[in-house]
């Protein structure tokens, strides 16, 4: 089973790479983008086995910190 | 000064714990034990654990985030509370808080660049076993050298660690974009500090400032007597 976890920072907290991003867009003469937020894709592939509540411990323990980041599971048919 | 037992840790990539580790034995006389980071224990009877700064499995994931979830960590935390003092410095802060031992994270720096310099701190807690031997609100020199050295937590933490004394160093100058310019926080029990600026790389005339040095002493002098 291949999973993708989207990692992204919460709102509120500084995004100093998605400022960069949006910075060099308006550089590049790109008008209209009214904000940048840069996050992580992380894809696994994983046993059918493996249980939702695994996953979660997996992003609650490593793959996202929970001070300043927020996740999403999404499940991609093989 | 003897007897006083030190324990370095080295991961893959760290690069100042060769520093930490000289620094420890010029002010304690005793070379302190290294450790390695695959190791599933600590060496016994610790009087000090200290996380070096450096770039940890290349900082992937989130910096400090593998380190800290390494074999040696589990025993780091459960010496941490037991009460054994740990200190973290730049790299190993970031390890510290990925590791829950101290609230927080150290998000990539304002302006997103690499600062290596001699900044100012303020000392703001003189009362803990590594800043005893600071004047309260005295304003040191301590270099840094991190690109993720900037201080966030949510505003009730903030207020909390303000409030309990646990912001022991302060920078001077607006450097990273820190919370509140927060250089440096002590655990609850106040046996863990992690702080971005490297006292081990001020300690003797050499490097240029000494200032760093009284926080080895302070500790040494806390943990085995003057």
């Amino acid at each position: 089973m291949k999973v993708r976890v989207h990692v992204s920072l919460k709102p509120g907290v500084l995004d100093p790479q998605g400022r960069a991003i949006h910075h060099s867009l308006e550089g590049l003469g790109f008008t209209g983008v009214n904000d940048v937020r840069a996050g992580r894709l992380i894809e696994l592939d994983v046993d059918e086995g493996v249980t939702d509540e695994a996953l979660d411990e997996m992003c609650r323990k490593l793959l996202a910190n929970m001070v300043i980041e927020n996740y999403r599971i999404e499940k991609v048919a093989a | 000064m003897t007897g006083f037992r030190a324990a370095v840790v080295t991961f893959p990539g760290s690069n100042c714990d060769r520093d930490m580790a000289d620094a420890l034995e010029k002010v304690s006389g005793a070379a302190p034990l290294r450790v390695w980071h695959g190791d599933a224990d600590l060496p016994e009877r610790l009087d000090f654990v200290a996380l070096p700064g450096g770039f940890s499995y290349g900082d992937y994931l989130r910096s400090g985030a593998i380190a800290s979830r390494s074999p040696i960590m589990r025993a780091v935390v459960a010496a941490a509370t037991r009460g054994v003092p740990v200190l973290g410095v730049c790299n190993g802060f970031q390890v510290l808080t990925e590791a829950g031992l101290l609230p927080g994270a150290l998000l990539r720096n304002a302006e997103m660049r690499f600062v290596c310099r001699e900044v100012p701190l303020r000392v703001e807690n003189t009362r803990s076993l590594f800043t005893a031997g600071y004047e309260a609100g005295e304003t040191i020199r301590i270099p840094v050298a991190h690109h993720d050295g900037n201080y966030f937590a949510d505003a009730a933490t903030l207020d909390r660690l303000e409030g309990e004394g646990r912001v022991a160093f302060r920078y001077a100058e607006h450097l990273n974009g820190s919370a509140r310019d927060i250089a440096g926080v002590l655990s609850e029990a106040g046996n863990v500090l992690g702080m971005m600026p490297h006292p081990e790389r001020a300690i003797e005339a050499a490097h240029g400032g000494t200032d760093g040095r009284r926080l080895f002493e302070s500790a040494v002098r806390g943990l085995v007597g003057a």
